[in-house]
């Protein structure tokens, strides 16, 4: 595994887990982890009885992360006790990095400043690649993967080729992260990343802060990538230091000027327009003028992709000032605890109730069908969550469209999908 | 190992799979639901020892392994597809559920009886007589699903490492 070839990010980071100084694609390494994180639903509930099977206990608890958040605030008696066990387990096996109801995994885990650059991590859930925004190789695993991680502290992967994804120019106003990943969805389709590392650059993604970044790189999940890695720079390195960690010597992770890209694709943001992903499938996706005037029962900001501080910003610009359409719900439920505490703090919240928002709990909420705000049968909503699969967010026969907070705030007060660039128009 | 089998599209996901509404459910309700939005007679209707075979990116979308886990529940021997959601492919293996790639999945038609040799990567079908060529499964993974999944695999690994730590320790 010597060789002198340039290394990509995703290379230099599996490498260095791996204890060699160079890997090559196609290599199967076992990789020591620096992180795993998991949540409540594939947490302890499932990883418990796997450990105590096996005998041990997680291998370091310094490096385990666990969120309550699927099954947050429980709803009915069951989901009450997934929580009970998840906050006795946390306590059996001494893991202090343990945020109970504080949001969503994906948010609070870099919030509380716990992903930097060049760290192997795993998570137990699929949109884990959301770490990839900090430069970290962060992917998702089921149950079992996981136990393996937490009972030895290593696990294996084959070293991806590395997709570039390149983006030049500006986002015009009203278009958004999201709007970028719906159009990535519908060009390269949800396995154009084919399990192998995205690995996103330009102009246009140096320019976007670290939330529209982690909206990037969640949706890497989409498009079928084991992880969607971001370059880190001073805007990481920021982020990281805001929230009380040390960014380290981030440079050594940077891919090589010639190192190689099994794939180059290239997209312009100047002309974007909006995106909005029909039912049942983010590549779906398609001009907001193709779907407007769709009619739609249920209006949704929620999940770790749509949010965060920035997406509750983007919907009180467009709603600042104006009434849910009589007869319709919007419902948001803030990513975390501390992006409400946030946008409570920046008169967010204020512009969204005052629209007549109705706020729900922190949490996944509706966005997997496990929360609050569920479709009864034959509903539509429109989503700023990553994924509509068909029946995700409640009865079967229930659908969900997609779109970036803008979009969604915008249709809210038009009562069906609407193109938020009308409406902001007239907002400064 | 030779099964019947059970064709499905492009794209088979995890909420069609173990659908989140029942996720909370045990393993046996959460199986009854396997795949009811597509086929609704599918959970009732699976045998021991068939097959899944499916079109592109089987098993896309979330981590739950309760994906493969009812597959497994219901029965279903393997899983062949053009190609797999990476998540999904591995906790297949973690549950002693084979995925195998093969290209000319579509080729395959329902109710054939395939006969599969995962390490050589060979696929006959019984009812054209025709081999399909598939992607032979990596050696540690055979390890895996040959143990009946990452947990006996582990359990194996870990008391060897006991075993060879109190030898150590004793000599
Ligand atoms: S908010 Fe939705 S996409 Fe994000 S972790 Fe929760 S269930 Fe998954």
């Amino acid at each position: 595994m010597n060789q002198t070839l340039g290394q990509t990010t995703a290379e230099k980071i599996i490498a260095k887990a791996a204890g060699f100084d160079s890997v090559s694609v196609g290599d199967i390494v076992t990789c020591q982890v620096d992180l795993a994180m998991i949540h409540d639903s594939g947490g302890p509930r499932k990883v418990g009885p796997i450990l105590e099977r096996l005998g041990v206990s997680v291998w370091d608890p310094m490096k385990v992360v666990l969120v309550s958040d699927h099954f947050s605030p429980c709803v009915d008696a069951e989901s009450a006790s997934i929580l009970k066990l998840t906050r006795e387990w946390a306590a059996e096996q001494g893991v202090v990095n343990f945020y109970d109801q504080q949001g969503i995994c994906h948010v609070v885990t870099p919030e509380r400043g716990h992903l930097r650059p060049g760290m192997f991590a795993v998570g137990g859930d699929s949109h884990s690649p959301t770490g990839g925004a900090f430069g970290c190789y962060m992917f998702g695993v089921g149950a079992t993967d996981m136990a393996g991680v937490l009972a030895t502290g290593e696990t294996w992967i084959r070293v991806p080729d590395t997709i570039r994804i390149d983006w030049t120019g500006t986002l015009p106003k009203g278009v958004s992260a999201k709007d970028m990943c719906l159009q990535m969805c519908a060009t390269l389709g949800m396995d154009g990343g084919r399990y192998q590392a995205i690995q996103y650059t330009g102009e246009t993604i140096s320019g976007l802060e670290m939330f529209e970044r982690m909206t990037l790189s969640n949706m890497a999940a989409e498009l079928g990538a084991q992880t969607g890695i971001v370059q880190p720079d001073e805007t990481t390195a920021n982020f990281i230091k805001a929230a009380g960690s040390d960014p380290g010597n981030w440079q050594r992770f940077l891919s090589d000027e010639d190192a190689i890209y099994a794939e180059t694709h290239h997209f312009d943001a100047t002309g974007l327009e909006p995106q909005v992903a029909a039912p049942h499938s983010p590549a779906n996706s398609t001009r907001v003028g193709d779907v407007r005037g769709t009619k739609i029962d249920q209006f949704y900001i929620g999940a770790c992709t749509g949010a965060k501080l920035n997406d509750l910003q983007m919907a009180a610009q467009v709603l600042k000032g104006k009434k849910v359409a009589a007869g319709k719900r919007l419902t948001v439920a803030p990513a975390s605890a501390r992006v409400l505490s946030d946008a409570t703090k920046l008169g967010v919240m204020e512009i969204l109730l005052d629209s007549g928002a109705q706020l729900l709990p922190t949490g996944c909420g509706a966005c997997a069908g496990y929360g609050i705000g569920q479709l009864a049968e034959g509903e539509i909503c429109l989503a700023s969550t990553a994924r509509n699969f068909q029946g995700r967010m409640g009865e079967k026969t229930s659908e969900v469209y997609l779109a970036s907070p803008y979009t969604v705030a915008a249709s809210a007060v038009s009562g069906s999908i609407a193109d938020p660039r009308d409406v902001m128009e007239n907002v400064s | 190992m030779s099964g019947r089998v059970w064709k499905f599209g492009d794209g088979i996901n995890t909420d069609v799979l173990a659908p989140g509404i029942y996720i909370k459910e045990p393993i046996e309700i959460l199986a009854s639901h396997c795949l009811e939005s597509i086929d609704p007679n599918f959970a009732r209707s699976v045998q021991l020892g068939d097959i899944v075979v499916g079109g592109q990116n089987f098993g896309m979308g979330s981590s739950r392994e309760q994906a493969a886990e009812v597959l497994k529940v219901l029965g279903v021997a393997a899983v062949v597809a053009q190609s797999f959601g990476g998540i999904f492919y591995r906790n297949a293996f973690n549950l002693g559920l084979p995925a195998i790639v093969c290209a000319d999945a579509a080729k395959i038609s329902e109710n054939d009886v395939l006969d599969i040799d995962y390490a050589a990567g060979v696929i006959q079908s019984r009812a054209t007589g025709e081999t399909l060529s598939a992607d032979a499964v990596p050696s540690h993974l055979m390890s895996i699903v040959s143990s009946g999944g990452l947990v006996p695999y582990l359990e194996k690994a870990l008391s060897r490492k006991s075993t060879a730590g109190a030898a150590a320790r004793e000599a």
